[in-house]
């Protein structure tokens, strides 16, 4: 194997960083500190999506419900402790529906067994769904009361007051164990079903996060979120905003190595041979369901973390700010232009379309004042109100129109998948 | 015997209109499934292209309707639909036919009409803007009450005139898709090539032709489901990833591939889904005195609170696809 200069590669990256300059030079340091910020957050979500639609060919349509799953967990843990609640009996009661939960959870296990002690097996299946409905309505009219007594007395139960680093573990390891749910049932049937079970428990998550005022105070918000380094009260925004992106970027060069060695390692053969062509690889004795698995776990774990970075980040939980659009789609996109199944091509697609994200919103407000302000002048047209909500709707379009271009003119995207080849 | 009205106006009736509503999206889905083996996720969308469209033609000619005694918006809905049909063709021909040509994967489709699906959102935003609007603009929208023959029933019988409508409607798009599939030419080849795109191909059916016919269907169904819809409640231009699931759930339920499946399985997510958010224990009500005296009633015994109404098709998805993963039909694509 002979290694050439990548000029393509440098070439990308040195735009990339003039483009980064130039927002410097535009918009400030606080500004494009906090922008870098997010887009290594968004880097981390995007490494999540290339495991699973780069390495795997699986496409996860629900992006949006593993990062508000982490920015949950980040809050959850780090936000600090209410007494309002823990001084109170509310914590047993809380705990006392829980142990309930658990208990018809294991009854109703226990009903799908029933077979085995020779009852018929539609006797058994009647058994435990009427079983299961009975108990449902148990547990969920406890639930009720517990969390209507919690939030008129405490509000919410608040957090655990643990470091911030525990709570991006943990929202990893939450997005990690629902995907392991989603991918167990859909991962042994067609492709499309993983998407639109994907796109489902999205906006299953962010509605029960939104409506449970108990835990999360919904559409109340919490914030604000601690960090896990210095804020910017003591050390200045820059600083400070600073020292948060050298510990994003601490773990993105950790997440690149990892997956460095897994993708030239045997198992990484394997999961190209597998999203290649799984019939040959299911011929050779590859555990096709296992591996698949396998990767879109990892892909939901890394996708937890890099919601549970940004969430910290923005230091404000809001359930309603997560938008299919900015946290599904937008991820896709950098995903798809970068170079699905191409590390280096993921980031950089990641920072790129993250700049052109954030500056297309000043942009979209100018172009469409300007046209309002031609149209009035030349043709004399009525301009309606909520124009600037209406303008970053021209958005919504563009990343639309991304998604086909690229599709159709660039499949393999701007850094593609180098495959190594053995003579 | 007002606990059974209030369970016909609640259930029967609002499930009737949800299944109707998704059976014709799911009728959809299910052709370009078959035809063109992939998920097509921007269908909601096309469906909310058809109510603006109506939304558009009637502001521009509001009082069309009042010539014939009926919506205005009905009476324009047959052009909204035949545009929404040309706009799908002209979607296909821009932007899935060349990726067919290239021959990709199914999963790359889907990505491509996700990327539809944010296109024509974006379009409809930024022309009706976010608000939700009213299609009854110069008319008002009529509501028959009907009084039920027994003396203890003091409440009446409610159905609102876009309904009744869409009842009617649903009952005759159905019947003529049905006479289309089983007597006509194209319907039948449109059969062969879900069965056999391969066989069909060789005995001469011109792909081409079936696909654009699959996708005129597709359009003017979810034309004519969005703007009933937003007849009975009003124009909501971002209700698309709400309506997509309950309409793959039912699609995937009646059997991928299998348009009277889809008809089947549009109602049976529908009347889950108001059967789930219903309260129960309005009907027990009047047994409250022969229960027995350790069992005190719930005021609420709903199944699910409205706001988790998502969370039904999702399980309903869920469930076949853990226990027959092949519909309840047998569809041809799994």
């Amino acid at each position: 194997m002979t290694r050439k200069l990548p000029i393509r590669e440098l070439v990308l990256f040195a735009g990339l960083l003039v483009a980064v300059l130039a927002v410097y030079g535009l918009m400030g340091a606080a500004y494009s500190t906090r922008m870098l910020v997010e887009a290594a957050c968004y880097a981390i979500l995007a490494l999540g999506l290339t495991i699973q639609w780069g390495y795997a060919g699986q496409f996860n349509a629900g992006v949006m419900g593993f990062v508000a799953l982490g920015g949950f967990c980040a809050m959850l843990f780090s936000v600090p402790t209410n007494p309002a609640f823990w001084n109170t009996e509310l914590p047993g009661e809380l705990g006392r529906v829980l142990l309930y939960l658990v208990a018809a959870i294991a009854l109703v296990y226990g009903a799908t067994k029933l077979d085995r002690l020779g009852i018929p097996k539609r006797l058994r299946t009647f058994i435990a769904i009427v079983l299961a409905v009975v108990l449902y309505m148990a547990v969920i009219g406890a639930m009720r009361e517990v969390t209507d007594e919690i939030e008129s007395r405490a509000g919410f139960i608040g957090g655990l007051g643990l470091p911030t680093w525990v709570g991006w573990i943990f929202g990893g390891a939450l997005a990690g164990g629902i995907g392991y749910f989603i991918g167990r049932i859909c991962l042994g049937l067609r492709s499309d079903y993983l998407a639109i079970a994907t796109l489902g428990i999205a906006e299953i998550i962010k509605a029960f996060l939104k409506n449970s005022d108990w835990l999360t105070r919904g559409t109340a918000t919490v914030s604000p979120l601690p960090w896990p380094t210095p804020g910017p009260g003591e050390l200045g925004f820059v600083l400070a905003r600073a020292i948060y992106l050298s510990i994003t970027a601490v773990v993105i060069a950790a997440i690149f190595f990892l997956l460095y060695r897994a993708y030239y390692a045997p198992w990484g053969r394997m999961i190209r041979a597998i999203r290649d062509n799984e019939i040959s690889a299911a011929a050779m004795g590859k555990d096709i369901n296992r591996r698949r698995l396998e990767i879109f776990v990892l892909g939901c774990i890394l996708m937890g973390i890099g919601g549970a970075a940004l969430t910290s980040f923005n230091s404000i939980f809001d359930p309603q700010g997560y938008l299919p659009l900015n946290h599904t789609f937008l991820v896709l996109v950098m995903v798809i232009l970068g170079g699905p199944g191409n590390n280096l091509g993921t980031i950089f697609g990641a920072v790129l379309v993250y700049i052109i994200w954030i500056m297309s919103e000043p942009l979209a407000l100018s172009v469409m004042h300007a046209v309002t302000a031609l149209g009035e002048g030349w043709f004399g047209w009525e301009v309606g109100g909520n124009l600037d909500s209406r303008a970053l709707q021209a958005r919504v379009f563009v990343i639309g129109l991304l998604i086909s271009l690229v599709l159709r003119y660039a499949p393999k995207g701007l850094i593609p998948e180098k495959v190594p080849q053995y003579d | 015997m007002n606990e059974l009205v209030f369970f016909i106006n609640n259930v029967v009736i609002s499930g009737t209109v949800t299944g109707s509503i998704y059976a014709m999206g799911a009728i959809g889905v299910t052709l370009v499934f078959s035809i063109m083996r992939f998920a097509h996720f921007a269908h909601a969308d096309m469906m909310t292209l058809g109510a603006f469209m109506v939304l558009l033609l009637t502001t521009l000619f509001p009082n069309v309707g009042a010539v014939v005694g009926l919506p205005s918006a009905l009476l324009l809905l047959p052009i909204a639909m035949a545009l929404t049909a040309g706009a799908a063709v002209g979607i296909d021909r821009a932007f899935y036919k060349p990726l067919r040509a290239h021959d990709v994967k199914p999963i790359v489709m889907v990505i491509a009409s996700l990327g539809v699906t944010l296109m024509l959102q974006g379009l409809i935003r930024l022309f009706a803007g976010t608000s939700s609007q009213s299609l009854y603009i110069a008319e008002r929208k009529d509501i028959f009450r009907f009084e039920l023959p027994f003396d203890l029933a003091t409440r009446n019988i409610v159905v609102t005139e876009p309904q009744i409508i869409l009842f009617v409607f649903v009952i005759v798009a159905v019947v003529s898709l049905h006479l289309f599939l089983s007597r006509s030419r194209l319907g039948k080849a449109m059969r062969a090539m879900s069965d056999n795109p391969d066989l069909a191909r060789a005995s001469g059916i011109n792909t081409n032709t079936i696909v654009a016919v699959t996708w005129i269907i597709a359009g003017s169904l979810a034309a004519a489901a969005g703007t009933l819809l937003s007849l009975d409640v009003a124009f909501k231009p971002d209700l698309s990833f709400f309506l997509l699931l309950p309409i793959f759930a039912a699609a995937i339920v009646g059997g991928v591939g299998h348009p009277y499946g889809a008809i089947a399985g549009g109602f049976v997510v529908g009347f889950a889904e108001t059967l789930a958010v219903f309260n129960w224990a309005v009907l027990l009500r009047p047994f409250r005195d022969s229960l027995p005296e350790w069992l005190d009633l719930p005021s609420n015994l709903a199944l699910v609170g409205t706001e988790y109404k998502i969370v039904v098709p999702f399980f309903i998805l869920v469930a076949i696809l853990v226990w027959r993963p092949t519909g309840i039909f047998k569809g041809k694509v799994i």
